[in-house]
Parts: structure tokens; C-alpha cells; sequence
């Protein structure tokens, strides 16, 4: 059913008893065409635009929990094509482009609120590196705008302008950024996946992958064994872990990220602000709640949950960036696995073996290239050939000294 | 993760006087190594969901170089050592 203004008052009648579930739970078939292991944001994406731009429709998303339990539920919903280099930026404006037509594309409300993103810097030095990637931006034909101290005063008066050991000094604004409901955002992507044929299978996770010579032929799972054509990884986090089951290792280290969410509060900040002088960055949800996060922990990790100590350090940045939070209460705090490659930047790639697809190495921006992410995976799965704004992202860059280092920093926090 | 890390020297001490540097990788290849060597040395991980063994500092204490064996899933420490008992065969 295609939800409009008229199936809502339709079923207000009905007393809403009608509504049908969003998507099938269906058992899986013994073949498919492409199956996708991952039902996360990612996975889903490839999966709705597999069936409706590439015209596969025999595919089956493995998902090892319930849809939606990975960091699809788990991250700070921020949405931004701020980037700097020529073969990050249009992949990221890409994904932008399909965040902005999103809701009307696959008939759901996934709240893209476009309410801007701020970055703040503290130093001449600073500055003139936010000039750099505001004039990158923009040569790239995306909008960015330096604010001075000013400026910056009328949207954001509570920042401490006058902190002793990083002043404000202005910051880097991208008024086209912004927060997106992440629940909705996969189950939007589910709900249209499935709508086209796409069996979503949850609860099952693939505990080995069957291979002759060079060829994948099927995976096994806790729901049985399935074959395919093709095989897609899309399982960011632990990439690692199912890339052991081909014997391929990773330049990857899984680390553990937390988010927080506040008190709900009244109105108080409008847009997402970073902090320039340490790892931190706030928007504030439709709820009230203020939704903020830091730095990873510093350790591999594949629980999804954090430590006291990142806490505090998060906390303590929160407090030198607005003071004003030293009276907001956390109501929960939460972990997720990154994928953590070795130049920061994504890998989305065919691999050693023939018909073995991966995607993965998102560290901690996967959730703004959801959409991107989803339509180039799916053009590579198709047609074999990365899509032309995902040319960067290879397997082989780290071998062939191609690093795509956009901040140049490590997988570790020792690298940052 | 516990917040005590149990250091050969130092007994029982908070995790915040630690360092972590990461997994405790292949010896460092010789100069001469070819490439694929080099590139496996510097870029690739094991990164293992289970037991790792990881070079910790103890930055805040005696500054020891430490190999901890840290199970990644549960964070739980079930070893650690000096640095300096690990062997370096194959180093060269």
C-alpha cells in the first residue's frame, strides 16, 4: 500500500486496525541472484536500489538480528557533504542529493530535517583549513559559508566565545546539512526493498561462506544453507569477522563509538555543531533531547557498548564548547561497532574472489552515505563497474599508495 | 571493558594510566622486504572478534611497555606481560 495524506485518513476511519506491516518476513528461498549480507542501513539501500534502478529483484538482504539493530538504530543521524577531497566529494554530494528526494522516492517519512551544519575552528590555522575546504566545497557546486564570530553569535549565543584555551573564532557552515530520523531510514529502504521482491530475512546470520575455486557459490546460515550468483558485504563493524570466512584480511580495525541522548529540553539548538578543538558534535532531536558523541574509545572493540572513561571525555568537550550543558542530564548512552580503515575512508570494491562484493571500512560517517552507498553498491553489483562518483574507494589503494586520507588520520585514536 | 588493568610491575591500576597502541602485529620487516610485505605489515589487521593481543603503554606508571591478551567481545584481560619477554623471531 502507498501511504498519502488519504490511506491516513482512511484508516482514522477504520480506527486503524487495517494497517498492514511494513514488509514480509518471509522464509529464505534456496537460490537467489545476489545476496546481500547485512540488513543494515547499507545492505537495505542496495537492496531498494538493486531492485528499482538495476532491475534485480531475485535478491535476499541476511540480516544476523532485527532490522534496524546495527548502527542504522545505533548512530548521531547527521547528514552532511562537507568533504574536502576530489574523490570523496561527490560521492558524498551524490548521497546529499538522494537524502533531499528520499522521502518522496521510497513513500516514507524519515523526518530529512536540512536545518545545517556548523563546524567550528579556533585558530588562524584553523581557519584558513576550513577556508580551503569551504572553497573545495563549493568548487564541487556545494554550498558552504564561512561565518565569522559574529555571525556566529546570532545563530549560536550559548558557545563559549571566550574560552581560555580554544576561543571561538567562527565556523564553517553547510546550510544543506542536517538530521535524518535513522529508524525510518531503514525501515524506508526495507519497506520499498520489499515492496519490489526483495526477501528481508531477519534473524539469520551467515556463519560460513561456500566457495569453488574462485567462485562463491552460497553461504550457510543459521536458517540453512542458501546459494547465489553473487555475494555482497555490507556488514561495516564486522567486516572483519565475516571476511576471515573467505580468508581475506582487512586494512580494518573494528573500535567501539558511543552516542548520547540528553533530557528532552525546549527549543535550544537549531542546527548540528561540531567542535573544532576536540571530538564533539550536537544537534537536538524533534523530541527535545539533545543527541551528541565523541571520539572512539582507543581499543578494538566488537561490543557495542562503551566505556566510563570516553564519558567523561565526551562530557568534558560538551562542557568547553557549551557550558550551559553542565545542568542537562544524559538519559542514555549507547555503543556501536565502526569500521575503522586505515585512511579513514570507505572501501566499497569487488575482491579477490570473482563474484564476492564488499563494502565496508564506513569508520564513523556511514550513516550520511546510506544512500550513496546503496545505489553505488548496487550500480557495481549490476554492471561490475564502480558508479563514477565511487571510483576512489578501492580495495587496492593502500597497496598502490592512493590513501584517500580527507583528514589524515589512522584507524586509532593514537592516529587522530 | 574492566577499569582496572592488573601491570606486572604496578599490580591493579586504573585503565586511564594506560596508552593503547593497537594489535601486536607481524615482526617489523627488514628494509629490503618487498612490497606485499611491507603493505601487510603496515595496512593490514587480523582484527579478531575474540582474544587480541595488543601493546598496551603504561603511560601514567613505570612507562613499561605491556602485551595484554583482551578478549575483544567481552573486553575481559586475560594476560599481560612485559613487552620485552615477547620473542622477536623473524625480526631481523
Amino acid at each position: 500500500m502507498r501511504y498519502s495524506a488519504l490511506s491516513l485518513l482512511g484508516n482514522a476511519f477504520s480506527k486503524n486496525k487495517n494497517w498492514k506491516p511494513a514488509w514480509r518476513n518471509p522464509d529464505p528461498k534456496p537460490n537467489y541472484d545476489v545476496i546481500i549480507i547485512g540488513g543494515g542501513g547499507h545492505g537495505l539501500a542496495t537492496a531498494y536500489y538493486l531492485s528499482k534502478v538495476f532491475g534485480v529483484r531475485n535478491v535476499a538482504v541476511l540480516e544476523k538480528g532485527y532490522l534496524g539493530s546495527g548502527n542504522i538504530g545505533r548512530n548521531t543521524t547527521i547528514i552532511r557533504s562537507n568533504y574536502l577531497l576530489e574523490g570523496n566529494n561527490p560521492f558524498y554530494e551524490f548521497s546529499m542529493k538522494l537524502w533531499e528526494g528520499l522521502e518522496q522516492d521510497f513513500n516514507f517519512n524519515a523526518m530529512v530535517s536540512q536545518r545545517g551544519v556548523i563546524n567550528l575552528f579556533h585558530s588562524d590555522a584553523q581557519r584558513d583549513a576550513y577556508t580551503r575546504r569551504g572553497n573545495a566545497m563549493r568548487l564541487h557546486g556545494v554550498d558552504a559559508e564561512l561565518l565569522n564570530r559574529d555571525q556566529l553569535r546570532e545563530k549560536l549565543p550559548f558557545l563559549d566565545y571566550e574560552n581560555a584555551r580554544f576561543p571561538i573564532m567562527g565556523g564553517l557552515m553547510q546550510a544543506r546539512g542536517g538530521t535524518v530520523r535513522h529508524d525510518a531510514v531503514a525501515w524506508g529502504f526495507a519497506r520499498g526493498a520489499d515492496q519490489n521482491g526483495v526477501d528481508i530475512i531477519q534473524n539469520c546470520e551467515v556463519t560460513g561462506i561456500d566457495r569453488d575455486g574462485d567462485q562463491i557459490t552460497g553461504v550457510q546460515t543459521t536458517r540453512g544453507a542458501i546459494t547465489c550468483n553473487k555475494l555482497a558485504m555490507a556488514v561495516a563493524g564486522s567486516s572483519s569477522h565475516v571476511a576471515k570466512m573467505v580468508d581475506m584480511r582487512l586494512p580494518i580495525e573494528s573500535h567501539a563509538l558511543q552516542a548520547f541522548v540528553s533530557e528532552g529540553l525546549k527549543p535550544f539548538i537549531d542546527t548540528v555543531v561540531t567542535f573544532g578543538a576536540g571530538h564533539f558534535y550536537v544537534s537536538q532531536s524533534d523530541k527535545g533531547g539533545l543527541v551528541f558523541g565523541g571520539d572512539i574509545e582507543g581499543y578494538n572493540s566488537y561490543a557495542q557498548r562503551g566505556n566510563l572513561a570516553c564519558v567523561e571525555h565526551v562530557a568534558e568537550a560538551g562542557m568547553a564548547m557549551i557550558p550551559a550543558l553542565s545542568r542537562v542530564r544524559i538519559l542514555r548512552s549507547w555503543g556501536g561497532i565502526m569500521d575503522m580503515s586505515m585512511d579513514g575512508s570507505p572501501i566499497m570494491d569487488r575482491t579477490h574472489l570473482a563474484n564476492l562484493y564488499f563494502n565496508g571500512g564506513w569508520c564513523y560517517g556511514g550513516f550520511k552515505a546510506t544512500p550513496a552507498s546503496g545505489y553505488c553498491f548496487a550500480h557495481l553489483l549490476a554492471t561490475d563497474t564502480p558508479h563514477e562518483t565511487a571510483t576512489a574507494f578501492r580495495m587496492d589503494r593502500f597497496a598502490r599508495g592512493y590513501l584517500l586520507d580527507e583528514k589524515g588520520v589512522g584507524a586509532q585514536a593514537n592516529l587522530h | 571493558m574492566s577499569s582496572l588493568v592488573k601491570c606486572p610491575h604496578c599490580g591493579l591500576r586504573p585503565r586511564e594510566e594506560f596508552t593503547i597502541r593497537g594489535e601486536v602485529a607481524t615482526p617489523r620487516p627488514s628494509a629490503g622486504a618487498d612490497e606485499a610485505t611491507w603493505f601487510d605489515h603496515v595496512y593490514l589487521r587480523d582484527n579478531p572478534r575474540g582474544e587480541h593481543r595488543e601493546y598496551w603503554h603504561h603511560s601514567s606508571g613505570c612507562r613499561r611497555w605491556l602485551v595484554l591478551t583482551r578478549n575483544t567481545l567481552t573486553h575481559e584481560t586475560s594476560d599481560v606481560v612485559d613487552a620485552s619477554t615477547l620473542k622477536t623471531e623473524g625480526a631481523q
